[in-house]
């Protein structure tokens, strides 16, 4: 079962979800929480614990002066401009370069070859025992996000039960999230913004064919247009969180609702299952 | 305007800079995967043009032998078998080309395709340029671009340039904030908030901009709202403003009008006393 959380909003509460989920789910099996906003991870905050981290690469090109005749062939072939080629050197620009390989596939005197550079960071720990937190992180200023959703997507690969976090927007970071999950949940807010975005985020759910419904978070009572839009799109709204300065607070400094408010693990149980009879499985 | 972290009040401050700075004004929402500024400036269409991203492969049937080597040199993993057919995914296309060059039948072109639209709309002080994404694409980073250049082009003699960007640290947001004169970073107390400010200022550093800090909702966590303010002193970076939780901010963007334009609140007012010191600090800049 892999769970993705989405919105197109920012800050709508997805991570609050995704972190209060694992952990609700934890207590009784063996759950895998994939933060896949590599531009600004977060959960991480909400589950400190020894981390073992390595390196997220991709292979990027050096070309040897000493073979190459300055012909241009792969400044003419690529597509970002990362290849400048000057009748006596070569300008590479590693930011541009979205490693596709081929300039290495154009060079006529096979002066090109490629070598690692470092994009980002894979962290991985235990912070309950029954929690697995995969946590990939873009280096700032690095503007390639999906290379590291790639590489966090696949070290949970054979795990069971995973959640996942994804960046707000609908664009390819949120693309490559979504894609081959079995199940959706779009957490909005009943704000114009909110429901703009949620607009947004379901065309993207439904285009990928991942079944989806929705949270209500920070609910202050006035829901009707976000309802409305539900029900006229077949989303099932699956949990309401009212807006409250306390729920505001145990987020802000780190903490848990389902670990300061236990009541709050039926709700997400309940969830769970929700999101399981989404995806038509047995519960 | 940006944030690092999503949702902690940009657009509802770039909405509301936009009636109280002074001079001719151009706005570009740059948060083009779901652009929200027009929901609170009333905007009039002028026009509206499609946006082309890049050229994505496609791969003609009757040409091609199946051989697979496109597949096998894809990087991206835009390349679907079908049965015996190979389809190009054109979500996960990038545009790189590589597969034309290893196909030995010529089978895969490169061709354009729309993958969003930029609009041009008159509002109460001046122009907006915003844009739709179709869900799903790439290529935000180029539509930012496509967006700023838009404003340039229409409006490159307004005395102010703002533009509401996007969250996040990656390619939209470097496309947002290179060539800007100034860097407004909108946070929130909570651990989110600081950590997600501190990637976003690292981004900022590399552009040698000037860059404010705001903190939105601050008093919903004195303490972390401390945090951020220690934060700031460290690192010499000025904390511009702290506006208050209101919730007349949320009646605003029902109304669809700028929080400043709702009338007398505690948000509001924060928001003027901002105005004014920005106003002060882009002129110490050179840029008013």
């Amino acid at each position: 079962m892999k769970l993705v959380i989405a919105s197109g909003k920012g800050g709508t509460g997805k991570s609050m979800v995704a972190a209060n989920l694992a952990f609700t789910l934890a207590e009784t099996g063996q759950i895998s929480l994939v933060d896949c906003d590599v531009e600004e991870p977060n959960l991480h905050l909400f589950f400190p614990a020894v981390t073992t981290t390595r390196d997220v690469t991709l292979p990027i090109p050096v070309i040897d002066e000493l073979i190459c005749d300055h012909c241009g062939k792969c400044g003419e072939f690529c597509r970002y401009g990362a290849i400048s080629v000057l009748p006596n050197r070569v300008l590479f620009f590693p930011d541009l370069c979205h490693s596709c390989g081929g300039c290495t596939l154009v060079c006529p005197k096979k002066a090109i070859h490629e070598e690692p550079k470092r994009i980002g960071t894979l962290s991985v720990s235990t912070p309950l025992p029954g929690l697995k937190l995969i946590s990939g992180m873009l280096d700032t200023g690095s503007p390639l996000a999906v290379p590291i959703i790639r590489e966090v997507k696949q070290e949970a690969a054979d795990d069971s039960i995973i959640i996942l976090d994804t960046a707000p927007g609908t664009s390819c970071p949120v693309v490559e999230a979504i894609e081959g999950c079995d199940a959706c949940i779009l957490v909005t807010e009943s704000t114009p913004f909110g429901l703009h975005d949620l607009e947004l985020a379901a065309d993207v759910t439904e285009r990928l064919g991942v079944p989806a419904g929705v949270i209500i978070n920070r609910s202050d009572g006035k829901d009707e247009e976000t309802i409305r839009f539900c029900a006229e799109h077949d989303l099932e709204i699956m949990l309401t969180i009212p807006f409250s300065r306390e729920i505001a607070a145990i987020q802000s400094r780190g903490d848990l609702l389902c670990r300061v408010q236990p009541e709050w693990q039926k709700e997400f149980r309940s969830l769970f299952n929700k999101c399981k009879s989404l995806t038509g499985a047995e519960l | 305007m940006v944030s690092g972290k999503g949702g902690t009040g940009k657009t509802m401050i770039t909405a509301a800079l936009s009636s109280l700075l002074k001079g001719s004004l151009v706005l570009a929402d740059c948060d083009v995967d779901a652009a929200n500024l027009a929901l609170v400036l009333n905007p009039r269409r002028i026009r509206i043009d499609p946006f082309m991203g890049m050229k994505a492969a496609v791969i003609d049937p009757d040409l091609c032998t199946e051989c697979g080597e496109c597949l096998e040199h894809c990087r991206f993993n835009a390349v679907d078998r079908d049965g015996e057919a190979y389809l190009i995914n054109s979500s996960r296309c990038e545009g790189c080309a590589v597969c034309t060059v290893v196909c030995p039948a010529e089978a895969v072109s490169m061709q354009s395709r729309q993958t969003g639209e930029i609009m041009y709309s008159k509002v109460a002080h001046g122009h907006l340029v915003h844009a739709r994404l179709m869900p799903g694409s790439g290529n935000s980073g180029l539509l930012v671009h496509a967006v700023k250049k838009t404003a340039m082009e229409r409006d490159g003699d307004a005395d102010l340039f703002l533009v509401d960007g996007p969250p996040g640290t990656g390619c939209p947001l470097i496309s947002s904030i290179s060539g800007m004169n100034a860097v407004l970073v909108v946070t929130e107390p909570s651990v989110s908030g600081l950590h997600d400010l501190k990637r976003v200022i690292a981004v900022c550093r590399q552009f040698r901009t000037k860059t404010f800090v705001v903190v939105n909702r601050y008093d919903l966590d004195p303490a972390h709202t401390d945090e951020i303010k220690t934060y700031c002193q460290e690192e010499e970076l000025p904390l511009i403003a702290t506006i208050p939780f209101d919730p007349a901010v949320i009646d605003a963007v029902r109304a669809g009008i700028p929080v400043t334009d709702f009338g007398v609140s505690p948000a509001s007012q924060a928001i003027r006393l901002l105005a004014e010191d920005l106003e002060k600090e882009l002129i110490q800049l050179g840029t008013r």
